[in-house]
C-alpha cells in the first residue's frame, strides 16, 4: 500500500524522528558510568573523589530527570517562596515586563522620531552620524552609566532594553517612509490631504511592513539581551534565574531555564509574525 | 493674446530646464510651450518621448514646477497641487491596502471632508458603479487585473468631480482589447460629465478616439508644441465606426507623418534663428470640400479653436 505524504506530514515525521534521535543521544550521553576502582587506590580517598560508589549518576540531568523538571515547575509557575524560589511563571513574569517596558518605550521614542527623519533629508544627515555610532555599542556597555544615573537596578535593566530596541525601529522607520513610493504621496498631493491625514492615512500604512520587521527586529534582540542585563542586575527575571541555578549547581534548572527562554522567544516572535502578516499589503 | 476669460486652462510660454548630469549647461527639456483648452475640451498631447509631456502634465497638476512662464486655470494661477484637478497616473497608483471603495472613498472624503461615513460611501459607490466595478469594490488592488485597477484610478479621479481631469498614458500598459473597451468607457463618461480633460498617449488612434484637438510635440530638447490638429470626426464617436469618417484617414496619417519624419525636423528647424514660434493648425475640414451627404458638419457648440500666439 502507497500513501501520499503532504510535505507538511513529511517534515512533521521528519522533526519527531530528529527529536527522537536527540533524545536517544542525551540518554545514551547520561548513562550512569560504572566506575571501576582501582585496587589499590584507599576507599575513603575514593569515596572523595565521588567514585566510591560503584555507580554514579552524571551531573548532567538525563531526558527522564528533565521531563520531571519540567513537569514538577510547570505545573506549578507562579509560587513565590522568597526571593530565591520562585516559579518559573514569576521569573518570565518578570522578564516580560521588563522587555515590553523598555521596547515600548522605545516604540514611543523611535517610531516619531524615524518619521522625522524619514521626510526630511536635513534631519536624516544630521542624526545619521549619532545613529552609526551608537548603534553598534553593546547595550550592556550602558549598564554602569544607568545603574550610576537611574540608581534602580530594575529600571537600569529596562533602559538597557530601551536602547537596544531603539536602533532597529529607529532604523526601519526611517527607510520605511523615506521609500514610500512617490505615486501615493502624489496622489495624496493632488487630493490637498493635510500633513497629520496623510501620516496616518497613506504614509503610515506604506512604512507599516517596514516598520514592523524593525520592531520585530528590536524585540528579538531585547528578549537576547534581557537574559544578560538581569544575570547582572540580580534579583528578579528569566536571567538571574539561570545564573542562580548556575550557584546551586542545578544544571537541571538551567537546562529548563534555557528552554523556556527558547519558547517564551519563540512566541513573541510570530506574534510580530502575525502582526507582519496583517499590515503586508501586495503590490 | 487670447481673453482669458475665454479659455478655462491657459498656458503662456512655459519652459522647463533641467541641471546638466554632468555639470556644465543646463539642459532645457521644453520651452514656448503655449496653449489653452476650453471648458468641456478634451485634448490629447503626443510625441516622442522625452519631450516632456509628462513634465507639463505634472506641472499642470501642480507636482512639478516650470522653469520659466505660467499656467492659469478658471482665471487664477496655478502654483500647487489641487483637488481642482484630478490627475489619473499610468502607473494607477491606487493604495494596495485599501479596497477598491476604500481607494475612492479616501478622495472623496479627501474633497469632502465634512460628510458623513454613509454619504462618502454612497457617492464613492456611484463612481465604481459608473466604471463598470460593481462588486469588485471589496477586492484589494492586487486581485484586480491591469483594466480594472485603472477603472478605479478613473473612479477615484471622476469621483472629487475636479473642473479638469489630467492623464498621463492612461491606458498605456493595458492589452489592446481592454484599452479599447476602457477608452468607449471614458468617452461616455466625458460625454455624461462634460469634463475637460487633458491627456498624454502615444496611440495616435486613442487620440483620435477621444480628442477634441491633437497637440504635436515636436522632439526635445528644446520641444515644443509644433502642431495642432483639430479633429473634426463627428460625436458620438464609435470605435467600430469612425474610421469609415473620411477625415479618419487624413488625421490619421498626418498624425503618423508628424511622428515618423516631421516630429524631428521640427527639432532641428529649432536652432535656425526664426524657428517658428507658433504651432502650425491642422484641420481636415480644411481640404476636403464637404460634400453635404458624406461629410457631417463639425459638432455644433464646440467652441471655435484660436491659437495662442506665442
Amino acid at each position: 500500500m502507497k500513501t501520499r505524504l503532504s510535505l507538511s506530514q513529511k517534515a512533521g515525521l521528519l522533526s519527531l524522528a530528529l527529536f527522537a534521535a536527540i533524545l536517544l543521544v542525551w540518554q545514551l550521553a547520561t548513562l550512569p558510568e560504572a566506575k571501576v576502582v582501582a585496587a589499590d587506590v584507599d576507599p575513603e580517598y575514593a569515596a572523595l573523589m565521588g567514585g566510591g560508589t560503584a555507580s554514579s549518576a552524571s551531573s548532567f540531568p538525563t531526558p527522564a530527570a528533565m521531563a520531571q523538571t519540567l513537569w514538577d515547575k510547570l505545573s506549578d509557575p507562579f509560587y513565590d517562596n522568597g526571593p530565591n524560589d520562585k516559579g518559573i511563571g514569576i521569573q518570565l513574569a518578570y522578564s516580560l515586563a521588563r522587555v515590553l517596558g523598555g521596547f515600548f518605550l522605545a516604540a514611543v521614542v523611535a517610531i516619531p522620531l524615524g518619521f522625522v527623519i524619514g521626510n526630511s533629508r536635513v534631519f536624516y544627515q544630521a542624526i545619521n552620524p549619532y545613529v552609526q555610532l551608537l548603534k553598534p555599542i553593546s547595550p550592556l556597555a550602558w549598564m554602569p552609566l544607568a545603574l550610576y544615573t537611574i540608581k534602580d537596578a530594575s529600571a537600569s535593566a529596562i533602559f538597557v532594553i530601551f536602547i537596544c530596541s531603539l536602533w532597529p525601529m529607529l532604523i526601519n522607520t526611517a527607510h520605511g517612509v523615506a521609500n514610500v513610493r512617490r505615486d501615493w504621496l502624489d496622489v495624496s498631493r493632488t487630493l490637498e490631504v493635510n500633513p497629520l491625514r496623510k501620516a496616518f492615512r497613506v504614509i503610515l500604512p506604506a512604512a507599516a511592513p517596514t516598520i514592523l520587521t524593525g520592531m520585530r527586529i528590536s524585540m528579538g534582540i531585547a528578549w537576547l539581551v534581557i537574559v544578560a542585563a538581569e544575570m547582572l542586575v540580580g534579583g528578579t527575571g528569566i536571567g538571574y534565574f539561570v545564573w542562580n541555578e548556575w550557584n546551586n549547581l542545578s544544571l537541571t534548572n538551567v537546562l529548563f531555564a534555557i528552554l523556556m527562554i527558547g519558547v517564551v522567544g519563540m512566541a513573541l516572535d510570530s506574534v510580530f509574525g502575525v502582526l507582519s502578516k496583517r499590515v503586508a499589503y501586495q503590490e | 493674446m487670447t481673453d482669458p476669460n475665454l479659455s478655462f486652462l491657459q498656458v503662456e510660454n512655459l519652459a522647463r530646464a533641467y541641471p546638466s548630469p554632468t555639470g556644465g549647461e543646463s539642459v532645457t527639456v521644453f520651452d514656448h510651450v503655449n496653449f489653452h483648452i476650453h471648458k468641456g475640451e478634451f485634448v490629447c498631447v503626443t510625441g516622442h518621448s522625452g519631450c516632456g509631456k509628462s513634465t507639463i502634465l505634472n506641472i499642470l497638476a501642480g507636482l512639478d514646477s516650470a522653469t520659466t512662464g505660467n499656467v492659469f486655470m478658471d482665471g487664477r494661477e496655478v502654483s500647487g497641487p489641487s483637488l481642482d484637478r484630478g490627475v489619473i497616473f499610468q502607473s494607477h497608483a491606487l493604495m494596495p491596502w485599501l479596497t477598491v471603495l476604500e481607494n475612492v472613498s479616501f478622495a472623496v472624503k479627501s474633497r469632502w471632508a465634512s460628510w458623513n461615513k454613509q454619504k462618502v460611501r454612497d457617492h464613492a459607490m456611484r463612481y465604481i458603479e459608473l466604471v463598470g466595478l460593481l462588486g469588485a469594490e471589496h477586492k484589494k488592488p492586487s486581485q484586480l487585473s491591469g483594466g480594472m485597477k485603472q477603472r478605479v484610478g478613473i473612479a477615484r479621479a471622476f469621483s472629487i468631480e475636479p473642473k479638469m481631469l489630467l492623464m498621463d498614458e492612461p491606458f498605456g500598459a493595458l492589452d489592446a482589447l481592454t484599452r479599447g473597451v476602457i477608452q468607449e468607457e471614458l468617452l461616455k463618461i466625458c460625454a455624461e460629465t462634460q469634463q475637460t480633460v487633458f491627456m498624454i498617449t502615444h496611440d495616435v488612434d486613442e487620440a483620435i478616439l477621444l480628442s477634441d484637438r491633437i497637440m504635436l510635440m515636436s522632439n526635445g530638447p528644446h520641444a515644443r508644441i509644433a502642431e495642432i490638429v483639430n479633429n473634426t470626426l463627428p460625436r458620438p464617436r464609435e470605435r467600430s465606426a469612425i474610421h469609415k469618417h473620411p477625415h479618419y484617414y487624413l488625421i490619421r496619417n498626418h498624425l503618423v507623418d508628424f511622428l515618423v519624419s516631421r516630429s524631428k525636423q521640427f527639432g532641428a528647424l529649432r536652432d535656425a534663428p526664426d524657428a517658428p514660434s507658433s504651432p502650425t493648425v491642422f484641420d481636415p475640414a480644411d481640404l476636403i470640400e464637404p460634400e453635404p451627404n458624406v461629410v457631417p458638419a463639425p459638432p455644433v457648440g464646440k467652441p471655435h479653436i484660436h491659437l495662442v500666439n506665442a
